[in-house]
């Protein structure tokens, strides 16, 4: 019997299929819980103690959630273009998905192991603006259009300095292949990672992920005190829902990415530090658990900065993006090329 | 030199962090909500709820029908209707609270010479139709019957204040 799985699982097709759920199914339950979370940690920083009557301790608030939006009515909108009415949330939550195939888990987990990961990853966060800027123009709604004029500048605009940002990864571990830029952090435990070196890039990176996202305080495409609820106002039931979906999964890689081009991904901060003397235990090997916690951290950011921060005006968000971001971002480059001459230690290394 | 240090102090988001500072320290604050159903807050004895007619202890209806409370009601809810009674004595043939029209001021309770029409600390009530807010002399005695002891007990803490 056991044989015969196997044998099954030896099946490309099969395998491929086996490790995609094995990559969607946690990732769609992290976002469900992501919502809940979300409600929590920022009712808690509003002195609040947010859902707590579903389940115990509200633990079924996204289930019951999810259940009511599946069975809401679907509306059209009069003079709404319905073909693209449907197409714009699949396309947000397919290029959504997409993007995971190339995160890896792992030295080995990883279900699309790429030479231009990052590439691939840059260009599924743009293609997933098209299921914003279609939902929009579809919906045959003033309100809808306007955010979706708003995403497009945005996304435009902070997707150059991310671009930018990620660069200097690129420089600095002379690979599009994310395992090897995590890799390239390796040797010497958290000093190794490349949030040292590239710090500006970092912050930029993860400011400009927050605002590619659409999140708070970049949240002008949903601007609810202006215009409603942006360009998904007119959606309804199951197509609401996966915008909501691809949102959280946007979010979620964007905090992964963070993690592994930054900060050394699943390798441990305690490993090769001598002087600590943990040797090969558990908390010096590189696992699973070290890239979730580092993720976890920049999730828990995500709603740190809704919580705090008012919305940015859009001029604001504009000379943010061209005057502040791009600039320091090209300087930086050059600053990374000084140092990968310099051979500067332990990061530049010439291997 | 100003000018430097708004520079510094923009370039290294030095008040985003001060932001960040202070919702992190609320994070991990008591939480102040008062859980509905389960706990409540306290109520004063002065609270205008649910209105209410008394009655003397010998059971004597206290509404004389001068019709104050009628003719103060800012929103016109209250209509009463008067007629002598077989002892000789002015009393209402019908007194009716529009609760859908009541704005809650407590007038009625102040201008109330004997006391009869009171508001009590009662505000979880509800109405399926719009006629169950509508309360008659009938429901209002009946409020008054069940509450008494704490309406009396309300009004002897206010004593004092008045």
């Amino acid at each position: 019997m056991l044989d015969l799985i196997l044998s099954i699982y030896e099946i490309p097709v099969i395998n491929i299929l086996v490790k995609i759920v094995a990559i969607l199914v946690p990732l769609l339950l992290t976002v469900a819980y992501f919502t809940y979370i979300e409600r929590k940690v920022i009712g808690y920083m509003q002195v609040r103690i947010g859902p707590n009557r579903v389940g115990p301790r509200g633990w079924l608030q996204p289930i019951a959630d999810a259940m009511k939006l599946m069975f809401k009515e679907i509306i059209f909108p009069s003079g709404a273009n319905r073909v693209l009415f449907i197409i714009a949330p699949t396309i947000a939550i397919s290029t959504a998905l997409a993007a995971w195939a190339v995160v890896p888990f792992g030295a080995e987990m990883v279900l699309a192991d790429i030479n231009v990961a990052l590439l691939y990853i840059l260009a599924m966060t743009s293609i997933g603006v098209y299921g914003v800027i279609l939902a929009g123009w579809s919906s045959n709604s003033k309100y809808a259009i306007m955010s979706t004029l708003r995403t497009a500048a945005q996304v435009v605009s902070y997707e150059i300095a991310m671009g930018f940002a990620l660069v200097g990864v690129v420089m600095a571990a002379r690979s599009l292949n994310i395992g090897d830029i995590v890799q390239g952090q390796s040797g010497s435990g958290i000093l190794g990672w490349y949030m040292w070196p590239l710090l500006p890039l970092f912050v930029i990176y993860f400011v400009s992920g927050v605002a590619e996202t659409n999140r708070a305080p970049f949240d002008v495409a949903e601007g609810e005190s202006e215009i409603v609820a942006g360009f998904h106002v007119e959606y309804s039931g199951i197509l609401f829902a996966i915008f909501f979906l691809a949102e959280y999964a946007n979010m979620i890689l964007i905090s992964v990415m963070a993690a592994l081009l930054f900060m050394g991904g699943w390798l441990s901060p305690f490993a090769d530090v001598s002087f600590l003397g943990l040797g090969s235990s558990f908390l010096a090997g590189s696992s699973i658990i070290w890239l979730i916690s580092k993720t976890v951290i920049f999730m828990f950011l995500f709603l740190w900065f809704r919580a705090t921060f008012p919305r940015y005006r859009y001029d604001q968000i504009m000379r943010l993006g061209w005057k502040v971001f791009i600039p320091i971002t090209i300087v930086w480059i050059y600053v990374v090329g000084i140092m990968y001459y310099a051979e500067l230690a332990p990061w530049f290394i010439k291997g | 030199m100003k000018y430097l240090t708004q520079f510094f102090n923009s370039l290294f988001l030095a008040e985003l962090f001060k932001g960040l500072g202070i919702t992190g320290r609320y994070f991990f604050k008591k939480k102040i909500t008062v859980q509905y159903p389960e706990e409540k807050t306290p109520q004063s004895f002065r609270f205008r709820g649910l209105h209410a007619q008394r009655r003397y202890a010998n059971g004597e209806e206290r509404c004389i029908a001068c019709k104050l409370c009628e003719a103060i009601c800012p929103a016109l809810a209250i209509s009463i209707e008067s007629e002598e009674r077989e002892d000789g004595t002015r009393r209402t043939k019908s007194y009716d609270i529009d609760l859908t029209k009541c704005i809650f001021c407590g007038f009625c309770e102040e201008s109330c010479p004997v006391d009869s029409i009171v508001e009590t600390r009662i505000f979880e009530y509800h109405g399926e139709e719009k006629s169950d807010l509508y309360m008659t002399k009938e429901k209002l005695l009946a409020v008054g019957d069940k509450y008494e002891k704490q309406i009396a007990a309300d009004r002897a803490e206010d004593a004092s204040y008045r």
